[in-house]
């Protein structure tokens, strides 16, 4: 799949943009996925490379193929969709085999391809149950072999866990990847789940306001959040209010400088710093970092102990490894505290 | 006493209410009970039950009258509800699954003949054959009879396929079907017990109607209800009763039929 | 584009049935509406000469011999009995609807099932068939009078058929399922729970009844009104056979316009006029069904 580009306008009176122009290439074999709240065109997307809907403008191409007004059936693409929409009269073996009917292959092949599908997905014994005689799990499972069995070049899958207990969904999402690299067909999965797009895909899109925010790998998006709206999404930052003081220093109004790759920002410039809970360091001096903040809450997470911080109307959550491997873990509510930071933990954001 | 005292206050249980709801099914029930008892006398008194016999249903047996007659009922009723169901299934897909301009108006039309009273019906179907120089005959009552069994037939089909998810008939076009394929092998299917209630109750409804088949049928092409009517200028007779009690069971029958369908879909 | 890019398709499927109502029925109306102001032919049909005289019929008796017109009240009497006569059944159906709407409707689940499978299979038997039952118990020689006689309440029968009575009696028999269903389809939606406050606001149950419950009926007053009435004002077959022929209403007088007179300008004049009735009637329903927010019929 080459160059993906498109606007597309929903009109319903006035021009309503779900997508502005849109420019995504996804590669062969890659597990690609849409990330984004809900409302920010990724399913839209979505449709419109499944073919249920046409851009309004801008251009679609599969494998160098131009799919404009190419219907649903015409593309060498299948969907898992979000309710799966199996169909209730047919049972698991008939859904599954749906499209190679469609294809009109024959019996054998379709019986075939059939039993190989059910063995993929572990579902050998439910062959001839019907749809609602299924758990939950297990009519994903029907949905995606159903979506497997012609072979697709691409297979969608829109917010298929989202009707999963979370249990389950984490089995879903191993099986899911797993399945990926077996059958080397490249999966666009839409989600709004951060977690779920992080453990699974080789690339990620963010989107939002019908734009891609930012596109790289999980490494990439979460160390290095391209803005405001993707650290605030991604992995859940502490957003700190800052002025660049000098080359190389920010400031954090009168708690402290601290050293940042600051780029080509003047000095003066008002820029927003990330850093994850993850990477903050606590001490009760202010030898290292800036402080002092106020500790107003500490909750336990079981791994880790989370402290709750405040100065100066900015809030501050720092999430501590038990077994003290960083710092310290004894404040309490009340206590005075200073943070610092791993080196390049810190990332400065334009404003 | 407290509970008592609830009871006394609870609306759900007001005096006389079910007794009015026994007085109701009576009321519906009665004339018809009644009817159908004085079908099996065996005397042709229909006051005085003088002992069980069949002989008026062996005598509607014979009738030709009342052949003739059924048998036009019938294949008016099939054809008629047959062909309403197919155009009211069309027009429900549109109505429902797409989007287009003057929709209301659509659905106007649609239900218009359930606002127009029998009568007018009738004889503005009188005027009209009469006025393009159409002959009466069973032609004219069968398409007066497809026109008034359209709404009923579109009504269940639209309630099923406004509840059927339009992600399955999405999904079979992903999964390589073209549009009337999607259609045949999935909508179609799930839809066919709005499409088998719609078109039973067409069906009830051409069997029903006397005015509008009156006014329209020619010579020869004369329905049951129509036949019956004409069989009480001699008043009512045992014969009628008969004939009667045979609709009484097709209808209950059908109605049957129905609900059976209905409880199988609703699981 | 996108948004009405289905027109197309939607006229293919939609125009089978729509022309079907349209060129026979909708048509046909418009023709009949023609004829109400054409003269009469002499053996059915029409001349094409414009006249009023169908309407002038309605409100004025022509005299044979000099022409002149003269006020007569005959057929407006006809259209009154009509109105009048829905009206009785409309209130009949009320008088035992709404009673056994209620107990249906706050019967538990199972029961309720059955009860409204009682209350509609008499729907689905045939009008002429249910008409002529109704004759048959209502005669002189049918079971009511002979039991009142035979127990010795009454010596001979009581006027039961060929009369107003019996013609008010079998409209309530034939559309009572009508009003049944949508009171019972209000009842079921409201929610019980809620009167838990209404036992402390309200002395007793009837006071509760009334202030709460028939608000909540409503809705299903007017639908069930509607679906009887109306039907009721054009009726044919319960004046024709329990009316004996004798009290006749605006169905059977446009009926006879068309076998026996053969007036048919009169007839379309008569349907111009129960068509109007009745659209009125329905339009109003809709305005009141859209201020209150709840949709009827």
């Amino acid at each position: 799949m080459r160059n993906v580009s498109k606007t597309y306008f929903d009109a319903a009176g006035t021009p309503h943009v779900a997508l502005d122009g849109i420019e995504l290439e996804i590669h062969e074999n890659e597990f690609f996925t849409l990330l984004g709240p809900s409302g920010c065109g990724k399913t839209t997307l979505l449709r419109l490379i499944g073919g249920f809907e046409q851009p309004t403008s801008g251009s679609i191409a599969i494998f160098n193929e131009e799919m404009a007004g190419q219907p649903p059936e015409q593309r060498p693409v299948n969907t898992v969709f979000q309710h799966y929409a199996l169909f209730p009269h047919l049972n698991v073996r008939r859904n599954i085999g749906f499209s190679l009917e469609m294809l009109g292959r024959d019996r054998a092949e379709i019986a075939d391809v059939t039993d190989r599908m059910l063995g993929l997905v572990g579902l050998d014994a439910m062959a001839d149950r019907m749809p609602d005689q299924l758990s939950g799990g297990q009519r994903q499972r029907v949905a995606l072999a159903r979506a497997l069995a012609p072979q697709p070049k691409i297979l969608l899958l829109d917010e298929p866990l989202s009707a999963l207990d979370l249990k389950l969904r984490q089995k879903m999402r191993l099986e899911l990847k797993a399945l990926q690299r077996e059958t080397g067909i490249t999966f666009v999965f839409v989600t709004h789940d951060q977690e779920e797009a992080l453990a699974m895909s080789d690339r990620i899109a963010v989107l939002a306001d019908g734009r891609v925010q930012q596109l790289g790998t999980p490494e990439e998006i979460y160390d290095a959040p391209a803005n405001r709206f993707v650290a605030d999404f991604i992995g859940g930052s502490n957003l700190l209010e800052a002025r660049v003081s000098a080359r190389g220093r920010v400031r954090v109004s009168d708690l402290g400088e601290l050293d940042a790759e600051t780029g080509q920002v003047e000095s003066g410039k008002p820029v927003t710093l990330c850093i994850r809970p993850e990477q903050l360091v606590l001490s009760a001096s202010g030898a290292d970092g800036i402080g002092p903040f106020q500790v107003i809450d500490r909750t336990y997470l079981g791994n880790a102990v989370a402290f709750h911080l405040k100065a100066e109307g900015q809030m501050v959550t720092a999430h501590m490894p038990r077994g003290g491997a960083r710092g310290q873990l004894d404040f309490q509510p009340g206590d005075q505290v200073y943070a610092d930071f791993e080196a390049g933990a810190l990332r400065v954001l334009i404003q | 006493m407290a509970l008592l005292d609830r009871r006394d206050k609870d609306i759900r249980n007001l005096p006389g209410f079910g007794t009015m709801a026994v007085v109701a099914v009576v009321f519906l029930y009665a004339p018809i009970a009644f009817l159908t008892l004085y079908s099996f006398n065996s005397g042709r008194s229909i006051s005085q039950l003088d002992g069980f016999s069949l002989r008026w249903y062996k005598a509607v047996f014979a009738n030709e009258g009342i052949q003739t007659a059924a048998l036009n009922s019938l294949t008016v009723a099939v054809i008629a509800s047959s062909v309403a169901t197919v155009l009211a299934t069309a027009a429900a897909m549109a109505t429902v699954r797409l989007r287009f301009r003057g929709k209301e108006v659509a659905y106007g039309i649609i239900n218009f003949p359930l606002m127009v009273p029998e009568i007018v019906t009738a004889i503005a179907t009188l005027i009209f054959f009469a006025t393009i120089g159409f002959r009466l005959g069973l032609m004219t009552v069968i398409v007066a009879h497809i026109v008034f069994c359209i709404p009923f037939a579109y009504l269940p089909i639209r309630a099923r396929l406004a509840s059927m998810d339009a992600g399955l008939e999405q999904a079979a076009r992903d999964l390589f079907a073209r549009p009337m394929m999607a259609f045949r092998r999935i909508t179609l299917p799930i839809l066919m017990p709005g499409i088998i209630s719609g078109w039973l109750l067409a069906f009830i409804i051409s069997l029903d109607d006397f005015i509008i088949s009156a006014m329209v049928a020619g010579p020869g092409a004369t329905t049951l209800p129509v036949h019956i009517y004409s069989m009480l200028r001699l008043g009512i007779t045992p014969e009628v009763n008969a004939v009667s009690s045979l609709m009484i069971a097709a209808s209950s029958i059908l109605v049957l039929i129905s609900a059976v369908l209905s409880r199988k879909t609703k699981t | 584009m996108k948004v009405h890019g289905h027109t197309r398709l939607a006229a293919l499927l939609l125009s089978p049935a729509l022309a079907i109502i349209a060129v026979f029925m909708i048509v046909p109306i418009g023709i009949t509406t023609l004829y109400s102001f054409l003269e009469p032919a002499r053996y059915g049909g029409v001349i094409w000469e414009f006249s009023t005289d169908a309407y002038v019929r309605l409100l004025f008796e022509r005299d044979i011999f000099d022409d002149t017109l003269s006020f007569s009240t005959d057929y407006i009497r006809i259209f009154v009995r009509s109105l009048v006569q829905a009206g009785v059944a409309t209130l009949l159906c009320l008088l035992i609807g709404i009673p056994t709407a209620w107990f249906i409707a706050t019967r538990p689940d199972r029961q309720k099932t059955l009860w409204l499978m009682l209350v509609t299979v008499p729907y689905w038997v045939n009008l002429l068939v249910r008409t002529i039952a109704m004759l048959l118990i209502l005669r002189d020689e049918g079971p009511i009078n002979d039991s009142l006689q035979a127990i010795g309440l009454t010596s001979g029968p009581l006027p039961l058929s060929y009369n107003n009575f019996a013609v008010g009696l079998g409209l309530a028999y034939s559309f009572l399922p009508f009003m049944i269903l949508p009171l019972y389809a209000a009842i079921e939606r409201f929610d019980f729970s809620l009167l838990e406050a209404a036992y402390d606001l309200h002395a007793n149950r009837w006071k509760a009844f009334v202030g709460v419950v028939l608000p909540i009926l409503r809705p299903g007053v007017v639908a069930g009104s509607l679906l009887v009435f109306i039907p009721g004002i054009g009726a044919f077959l319960a004046p024709d056979i329990l009316g004996g022929g004798k009290t006749i209403m605006i169905g059977n007088l446009i009926g006879q316009q068309f076998q026996g007179s053969r007036n048919w300008p009169f007839g379309a004049a008569l349907s111009t006029v129960l068509m109007t009735l009745t659209l009125i009637a329905l339009m109003w329903s809709a305005r009141r069904a859209a201020k209150a927010g709840t949709e009827v019929v």
